[in-house]
């Protein structure tokens, strides 16, 4: 009987399966004792040398003094929200929370501080909590700026652009010309005006010449944005470049602009980008994939770290990874099945077309096109315009 | 200002998603022996900065000589934060010598806890608020190992205080958990099944003058049926251990798709004989394979390390049980029909064929990894 001799091969594959394997394997940590006293383990703020710390410690100081009034709590964790957005440490989130821990569990705290609970809560993927939140305090306080944008932002991320369209038209009037034309262009551009929305951001942006550079950065991103969907390239790219020469910390923007870059095979150019970016995940997740792409050996290092911290995230049940880790599952582990169920969870929590991509890659990936029947939906009931994920829905209606 | 805070509003809210993902955790391990408790507690070193200031030059660089400084302030600090309490009393808590680990996301300060509570307790209540105050997201990800049962909790002021239920598991019980498993895993295990159906099938026909015919005896049968089933089993039982054990480590897809071939042979041996007589020996060789099969099983299930040998026997017991079931209700139905045309054309060979048929299918879609027909 010929499978007589499967036994024997039985042995032989798998021995050569472990040769190939087995010093990718990660090793497990063991505790130990430095060697010398000068020995650095970590590295922290620095007070002596920052001064935005040591405003943020006179600030802390002052909070810590009064943790009850309003205005410092709110500035306080205001701030912190700021340094999460600089270089992606999400510690700084928790730290916010504190500051307003007077007013956490309360139903119906001050306006401002009602504002920035729902920022937070947002964070933690507590949509509905925080549009809650969100909705009391235009109620209370029609003429809040801050409310309206994240109203706007909120229901953006969860595709009710109907909604979103309702919250930017109440900030125009609260609001600077370039951020009222960036709210109505981010609803436009995902609503079949894409066109359009893109010549009304680069004409806001050459009227405002007095924009901050944050401002300027934030409007530039959203242009690079629809830039990239339209197909247009070199203009998103010059958008994002523009962006980055601001000179200010943000990791949005970094991941935004090495996407594109991965995209059109300049993985190079994204290793040299985020040289410096591997303590935040969504640039960790990027610097591996352009390891791959470019046979860095670099890459099985990151991975392995990436894979930790999903697991670490798990483990205190964080699900709001789920779009990362469904894109390093199906790009640097090629498990489609796994890889397309974070994408489905993620999909029910936030559709934006990111979330819609890596739903239909996972989608295409494990053979199981009827699991994006929710982002083909979004797609024509909303006339997307998305050259990248036209092209992906188009190869997955051929697939049905 | 107004419209920079409107600005981060909008800006802020579409990356936020992303960068949600290394909050702060510690992590709390806890082992309780049948004479005391050992604790460990791995604490993030910027956490502790944060919290008690370790960077003493505040050049942005901690030390082992500025964490060495502080050591007994962060034990103080940790202690002050965590209670134990043993069917209802208080545990004291001793701090041990401090070392450095690393997590994911940095340096960690290691702090061992020798706990000491009145008597042995049955029931052990955690009182956890490490960071409360200055990082309502940290989380201390318990892991609690007690009497031969591992579990997992994560810690935080979502749930300050939780309790954990400590009466040890009967190893009787536990035997009998896992001898469990073996019978529900053969009796759900369409491959196993098939593959013992298709061997025993001709046991109570003999191969002769190129056809099959009707043995004469029970014992006949019976006979080639206890040396089947026994080459079978010890076959399984070899690598079932071997494997269980860490000694021999296959990847999944190449057992199953194996195991799915071994009945495809199996099966097309009965319609055109090769091995007809010394079918043990078959059964031996591909036992072999399937006892992979089944020690994925039990690694899935979760070994108890102390329990090892127990759990092996126990589900290996199981799994013999179930093929006895089989074997009692199958030869005497086939002795008995055995000189029936029905029997050798219909169930011999159609049934050899169907089963051909519908592990080659397995075959494939195991092999390469697809849906061929749904279940």
């Amino acid at each position: 009987m010929p499978g007589f001799r499967t036994p024997l091969r039985a042995l032989l594959y798998p021995l050569l399966w472990l040769a190939l394997v087995g010093p990718a394997l990660p090793v497990a940590a063991a505790p130990f004792l430095p060697g010398s006293d000068d020995q650095v383990l970590e590295r922290v703020p620095s007070r002596a040398g920052d001064k935005r710390v040591r405003e943020l410690q006179g600030l802390r100081a002052a909070w810590r003094a009064e943790p009850r009034n309003a205005v410092l709590a709110v500035a306080l964790a205001r701030r912190y929200v700021e340094e999460a957005q600089a270089d992606g440490d999400p510690r700084y989130i928790g730290y916010a929370q504190a500051a307003l821990a007077a007013w956490w569990a309360e139903p119906a705290p001050p306006v401002a501080v009602r504002v920035q609970r729902a920022v937070l809560r947002q964070y933690g993927h507590q949509f509905d909590e925080a549009l809650a939140d969100l909705d009391a305090a235009v109620l209370a306080e029609p003429a809040n700026a801050e409310a309206w944008s994240w109203l706007a932002a909120i229901h953006m991320v969860r595709a009710d652009y109907a909604a979103a369209a309702r919250a930017c038209k109440s900030l125009a009037p609260l609001t600077s010309a370039l951020l009222a034309a960036g709210c109505t262009a981010s609803v436009d551009a995902l609503t079949g005006g894409a066109g359009a929305a893109s010549i009304a951001l680069t004409v806001a942006l050459k009227a405002a010449t007095d924009a901050s550079p944050e401002e300027r950065l934030w409007v530039l991103t959203r242009l690079g944005e629809v830039a990239e969907r339209r197909g247009s390239i070199a203009l998103a790219e010059r958008a994002f470049k523009d962006a980055l020469a601001l000179g200010v910390a943000d990791v949005y923007l970094q991941a935004a602009y090495a996407d594109l870059l991965l995209d059109n095979g300049r993985a190079g150019d994204v290793l040299t980008l985020l040289k410096d970016g591997t303590r935040a995940d969504v640039l960790l997740l990027r610097l591996a994939l352009a390891a791959k792409a470019a046979g860095d050996a670099r890459g099985a290092g990151w991975s392995r770290d990436l894979a930790a911290r999903f697991a670490a995230a798990r483990a205190r049940g964080d699900r709001t990874h789920e779009k990362e880790e469904a894109r390093f599952v199906l790009d640097l582990q090629g498990d489609a099945a796994r890889a397309l169920a974070l994408a489905r969870s993620n999909y029910a929590v936030q559709r934006e077309p990111a979330d819609a991509r890596i739903l239909l890659e996972a989608a295409i990936a494990a053979r199981q096109p009827a699991a994006a029947a929710p982002v083909r939906e979004w797609l024509d009931a909303n006339r997307v315009e998305s050259v990248a994920l036209q092209a992906l829905a188009a190869k997955i209606g051929a697939a049905k | 200002m107004k419209r920079l805070v409107a600005l981060l509003g909008l800006a802020f809210a579409l990356l936020a998603p992303a960068q949600a993902h290394k909050p702060s955790d510690s992590y709390l391990s806890v082992t309780v022996g049948e004479a005391e408790i050992k604790g460990q507690w791995d604490i993030a070193l910027r956490d502790l900065d944060f919290a008690i200031g370790l960077d003493a030059d505040g050049n942005g660089e901690i030390t082992w000589g500025e964490v060495r400084a502080k050591h007994a302030e962060v034990a103080a600090y940790a202690l002050a934060r965590l209670a134990i309490r043993a069917d209802g009393t208080a545990c004291s808590i001793e701090p041990g010598a401090q070392q450095i680990d690393g997590h994911t996301d940095g340096a960690y300060t290691v702090l061992p806890l020798t706990i000491r509570c009145a008597k042995t307790p049955a029931q052990l209540a955690i009182d956890y608020t490490l960071f409360a105050d200055i990082d309502p997201q940290h989380r201390g990800l318990l892991n609690l190992k007690a009497l031969g049962n591992t579990r997992t909790a994560v810690l935080g002021p979502q749930a300050a205080t939780q309790n954990f239920e400590l009466k040890s598991v009967s190893r009787w019980a536990q035997f009998i958990d896992y001898a469990r498993e073996g019978v529900w895993h053969i009796w759900i295990g369409f491959d196993h099944i098939l593959f013992l159906l298709s061997l025993l099938l001709p046991a109570v026909l003999l191969w002769r003058g190129r056809q099959w015919q009707a043995v004469e005896t029970f014992r006949a049968a019976f006979v080639d049926v206890f040396k089947i089933v026994t080459a079978f089993t010890v076959a399984h039982s070899i690598t079932l251990s071997l494997a269980t054990l860490g000694v021999i480590e296959l990847p999944s897809r190449w057992v199953e798709s194996a195991i799915a071939a071994s009945v495809v042979l199996a099966a097309l041996n009965n319609v055109w004989p090769v091995f007809h007589s010394r079918r043990w020996m078959v059964a031996f060789a591909f036992g072999l394979i399937h006892g992979f099969g089944f020690a994925s099983v039990l690694t899935d299930l979760g070994l108890p390390r102390e329990a090892l040998a127990l759990a092996l026997v126990g589900f290996n017991l199981g799994v013999e049980a179930g093929q006895l079931a089989i074997v009692a209700v199958f030869l005497p139905l086939a002795f008995a029909l055995r000189r029936t045309a029905f029997y050798r054309r219909a169930v011999m060979l159609g049934g050899s064929l169907l089963i051909a048929l519908l592990a080659a299918v397995w075959l494939i879609e195991r092999a390469f990894n697809m849906k061929l027909i749904r279940y």
